[in-house]
């Protein structure tokens, strides 16, 4: 079986009107009483796993926006399988016990037939267990290796979005031939700064770079300026990511500490997502890199299919909200909420999908997908889908910021970020 | 990084983070002196006042200057009166008892937060500073010629932190001024001393604990505000300032307001001088090691006097 | 009837409604009464240092999390037959607590309090230093092997519930217990008046130090039950949110009852749940909530019915 995902006729007129549709709907507020039983004649309920409250908040509202507007495109086309899609939005606050509970809730009270959502790796974590006992098909919109590694389960997928193994490895060569091949690395000292310190020492080592110097932040820090001096003369390059409320502070910080004359800046997006590049004292940030998902600022060559996703999300051309220019969106991620849910729908077109005794032919569907070209499904672009792992796969960006504003300068192929299998997740029973 | 600028500069950006917390923790440590209370929504007072002066200096407008005067003024007052119009409406009417007042500040805390996700928004949002200079600092070393100055890589600081290091040491010299100059401070102290006695000759103890209460969080608030062109207003960044000062007050000594401020110092300092010798985290487990080992071999704190 | 039979009723009653409600309730609500007992052991734990013996730690999660780490390490690391790595998870906290109890109790009151977060804040850095093996933060997924336990799949709803009702049901008749014997009424009398426990020839510094490792261990049992029945370990578990969760309960419940800190978790789990399910200012509910029973049920719920009239309840 190859690729079964639609590539759907929607305008831009359509996606506009979509989303003045749904502007201020989508929460549907659960009813107390439960024990529903799924009607199969009623809407499709998926539950939206969505960080409200907690460090998690600022990406949280951005998926929530996304998956709206998301749902509403989906409904606008007709539902699945003619039946209409109802969004049941649950606060895990970030929190990993919570997030096992909200799980609990989705497959108990509510009822519904598949869940998606969280993003931060401890949430996801915590919550896929349950998710895999509930037999509830989980679709994490996390970019954390711990899906492609195996420490999860059969019912739990990452398709709409990359992981960071596959990010980190696929930067090591431009960094090593364009920036630099003497590294600093500076990254927060918990599980996901590890990841990006063991992916990225061994893939420049495999370029023939070096990291020099590996500086772990403890996570409950909020002030830097002590941890650059650790920094060798001899780096060439800084390759900084960081996460938290903290970021801005941690990227001005870096910006006082070389007063302009420092080594060149390799960064994740992630130290500056949903933060303003024109912040007042970013400007030393002028000409450094930075990995990007998907692109921030609209590149003159944006597909038209990114066009409609830009309006349908109600982004502007610099990443932020169309109503307000200073709500910096998480463009860099967000958009794996978008495409999770495009590949649950067609998925569940495929699979036939009829109440919840048909989650099981929803997981192999969706195993048995392979490549997703670039649509309005997919308006990040191309991707492959990699069923034995439950992850997918596709092209990282690398910007540079000219003029205070980030613009790609190159993009890597698909096979640059692939790696081997590390586990095969359709050799586990259901 | 040589090793002295590095010790330099850890020391700078020690004093700033000290500088910070003496402010917060004198908040803290006059309420818990005075009141016997342990204020568990300190720290949510300290975020309304970054998140107040995010409020009054975006609304405003104007040049970044006449903005953060203006959240300096107006913040701390405003944090200041939710804190005594909460004492009156809570804890005055559960007598203070010291476990209820940590069930009902904790209820305070939550309720301080949400509210605050609620309007303001999970983001994190930058206040601009009224100035701000990269300050590049030389260093000494024996050369050809003997001793040269030099100015090493990254060895800086800037105009606004030396200024928040000048501003807290204003505040709180204007707060022991208060203490042990005006008929305010006298009643607190009295207060201090003996709530009963106090009572006997006449202070309106209700009163005093109520601007005891509103003064503490105004301090906590005084700090947010100097901080938060530094850092980000956010509604999450209570939580490591109410650690700290937790920790400094015991450690300076219930009560004892230079106590306090040594503390704040020691604190502020260490865990920025032992990063520059171990690695960061391992830093933060023996910084937190060392502080426990101080209580538990001098379980009254630095300047506190022994249990009777 | 005596008090004490009327107090035997009482445990037994709780127990058998337990397992009663199993069979009545549905599925959502029985998965939630699961966790619920499982925190409420956490509970007790802290109740015997905090409700009888009056010493307020903030440092628990410590203790919640050497169980939960000694017993999901040694699963991951080694792969420790369940049973071995349940009594290592109980072990750890044993030992933890009685290295924290050594130093710690050289303090008393807010020093106490303070201390012992320190230690806890020292214990969760810890877990993020020691990332390659811990995967901080992250955590890890318990594996299928290491949640069997005799034959039993622990990961299956009904012998979750059934034995998270053991446990709970061992810990509330065990405490029960344990505060009508000769040690209880000692531990009581440390927290009523400690120079008066001393003039009366008890040694206090020895009653707490057994306070404190009876705490820590049964909160460390907690930690290591959290991990097999839920299937996750992570360094959330020792955040200082997880010392103040069980100092919240039992002030909720009533400290110093021994159905306090079972109705605080049940009080703040559903208040949560519920209130969530039509805002997303849920926490502002449970702070009104925690401000409304501060104002008018000062002894917590228990606290407050036995003030009321049930003068027996224990």
């Amino acid at each position: 079986m190859s690729n079964r995902v639609s590539k759907s006729t929607i305008t831009r007129r359509t996606a506009l009107k979509t989303l003045a549709g749904s502007t201020g709907a989508g929460l549907l507020l659960p009813g107390l009483a439960g024990g529903a039983f799924a009607q199969e004649s009623g809407p499709i309920k998926l539950g939206f796993q969505v960080h409200r409250t907690g460090i998690g908040s600022a990406y949280g509202r951005w998926y929530e926006r996304v998956a709206t507007a998301a749902i509403a495109r989906i409904n606008d086309m007709g539902g699945i399988n003619g039946r209409q899609v109802e969004m049941i939005a649950e606060d895990d606050g970030t929190d990993p016990r919570r997030g096992a509970e909200v799980v609990e809730r989705f497959a108990n009270l509510h009822n519904v037939d598949a869940v998606f959502g969280p993003l931060f790796s401890h949430v996801v974590i915590g919550a896929a267990p349950r998710a895999g006992e509930l037999k509830m098909p989980y679709f994490v919109v996390s970019e954390g290796h711990h899906v492609a590694s195996g420490a999860l389960n059969r019912y739990t997928l990452q398709p709409g979005i990359t992981d960071v193994k596959s990010q980190v490895i696929s930067m090591a060569p431009y960094v090593a031939e364009n920036v630099g091949k003497k590294v600093t690395m500076i990254f927060p000292d918990f599980a996901f700064g590890h990841d990006h310190r063991d992916f990225f020492t061994d893939a420049i080592a495999a370029q023939g770079g070096e990291v020099i110097q590996q500086i772990a932040v403890p996570p409950t820090e909020t002030t830097f300026t002590r941890y650059f001096p650790s920094i060798p003369r001899e780096t060439e390059v800084v390759y900084h990511v960081m996460v938290g409320p903290g970021v801005l502070t941690f990227v001005r910080e870096m910006g006082e500490f070389f007063g302009g004359q420092g080594p060149a800046l390799f960064g994740f997006i992630d130290s500056l997502e949903a933060v303003d590049i024109a912040s007042p004292g970013l400007e030393f940030l002028e000409d450094s890199y930075f990995w990007e998902g998907m692109p921030r600022y609209a590149q003159p060559d944006q597909t038209p299919h990114e066009a409609a996703y830009r309006a349908a999300v109600g982004v502007d051309e610099n990443g932020a909200s169309i109503d307000d220019p200073r709500d910096v969106s998480t463009y860099a991620h967000m958009f794996g909420v978008w495409e999770t849910l495009a590949v649950m729908k067609a998925g569940m077109e495929a699979a036939g999908y009829q109440g919840p005794d048909d989650r099981q032919s929803l997981i192999e569907a969706v195993e048995a997908m392979s490549d997703m070209p670039l649509s309005d499904d997919h308006p990040q672009g191309d991707k492959v889908f990699n069923g034995r792992t439950h992850q997918v796969f596709g092209k990282q960006s690398i910007s540079r910021v000219q003029d205070g504003k980030l613009v790609r300068v190159h993009q890597t192929s698909i096979e640059d970020t692939l790696y081997e299998d590390e586990v095969d997740y359709t050799a586990q029973s259901f | 990084m040589d090793f002295g600028p590095h010790l330099l500069l850890a020391t700078l950006e020690g004093a700033v983070t000290a500088a910070i917390l003496a402010l917060t923790a004198m908040g803290l440590s006059i309420v818990f002196g005075v009141m016997r209370v342990v204020n568990v929504a300190h720290g949510e007072f300290y975020m309304l006042g970054a998140v107040i002066a995010w409020f009054i200096a975006t609304s405003l407008g104007a040049h970044p200057a006449i903005g953060f005067v203006a959240a300096l003024l107006l913040a701390p007052l405003a944090v200041g009166a939710i804190a005594a119009v909460s004492d009156r409406l809570i804890l005055s009417r559960i007598d203070y008892d010291p476990e209820r007042t940590i069930v009902a500040t904790i209820g305070l805390l939550y309720i301080i937060q949400q509210a605050t996700l609620m309007t303001f928004g999970p983001d994190a949002r930058p206040v601009e500073p009224p100035f701000n200079h990269r300050i590049a600092l030389p260093w000494v070393e024996w050369g050809d010629g003997g001793l040269a100055l030099y100015w090493p890589w990254g060895l800086s600081i800037t105009s606004y932190k030396l200024f928040i290091i000048g501003a807290a040491a204003v505040v709180l010299t204007g707060i022991w001024l208060v203490m042990t100059r005006t008929r305010f401070g006298l009643i607190m102290r009295a207060t201090q001393q003996d709530r009963e006695m106090a009572m006997v000759f006449g202070v309106p103890v209700d009163r005093t604990f109520a601007y005891v209460f509103g003064l503490g969080a105004g301090l906590a608030a005084i700090g947010a505000v100097l901080v938060v062109p530094v850092q980000q207003a956010h509604y999450l960044m209570g939580h490591d300032p109410l650690l700290l000062s937790f920790i400094v007050v015991i450690i300076g000594g219930l009560g004892s307001l230079p106590g306090t401020v040594i503390a704040a110092i020691l604190i502020g300092m260490t865990d920025g001088i032992i990063s520059v010798f171990f690695s960061p985290t391992l830093a933060k487990i023996i910084a937190t090691l060392a502080v426990a080992m101080v209580l538990v071999f001098r379980p009254q704190g630095l300047m506190g006097k022994a249990s009777r | 009837m005596t008090d004490r039979a009327k107090s035997y009723t009482l445990h037994v009653g709780i127990v058998v409604l337990l397992a009663v409600l199993f069979f009545v309730l549905p599925a959502y609500h029985v998965g939630n009464l699961a966790r619920i007992m499982v925190l409420a052991v956490y509970a007790i734990g802290y109740n015997l240092l905090f409700g009888y013996t009056g010493l307020l730690s903030l440092g628990h999660a410590l203790f919640f999390a050497a169980g939960m780490y000694g017993f999901g390490m040694s699963i991951h690391l080694w792969g420790t037959p369940t049973a071995l790595a349940l009594v290592l998870g109980g072990l750890s906290g044993l030992v933890v607590a009685g290295i924290v109890g050594f130093l710690a109790l050289r303090t008393r009151d807010v020093a106490f309090m303070i201390v012992t977060l320190m230690f806890a804040q020292a214990g969760y850095l810890t877990i993020l230093y020691f990332g390659p093996t811990t995967r901080g933060d992250e955590g890890f997924v318990v594996s299928d092997a290491g949640r069997t336990l005799f034959g039993l799949d622990l990961s299956d709803e009904a012998t979750r519930y059934w034995a998270a009702l053991v446990l709970l049901a061992t810990a509330l008749l065990g405490t029960a217990a344990l505060v009508k014997s000769r040690l209880g009424r000692a531990l009581i009398a440390v927290r009523e008046n400690e120079e008066r426990a001393q003039m009366l020839g008890y040694d206090t510094t020895r009653l707490k130090y057994i306070a404190v490792v009876l705490s820590g261990t049964l909160s460390a049992v907690a930690g290591a039950a959290y991990a097999i029945l839920f299937g996750y370990v992570g360094g959330t578990f020792a955040t200082v949110q997880y010392s103040i969760f069980p100092l919240l309960w039992v002030l909720l419940g009533g400290a110093g009852t021994t159905i306090g800190p079972l109705i605080g978790v049940i009080f703040m789990f559903y208040l949560i749940d519920i209130s969530s399910g039509f805002t997303d200012a849920y926490m502002f509910i449970a702070g009104v909530a925690l401000l409304i029973l501060c104002l008018f049920a000062p002894q917590g719920i228990a606290g407050e019915i036995r003030r009321r009239g049930l003068k027996w309840l224990p």
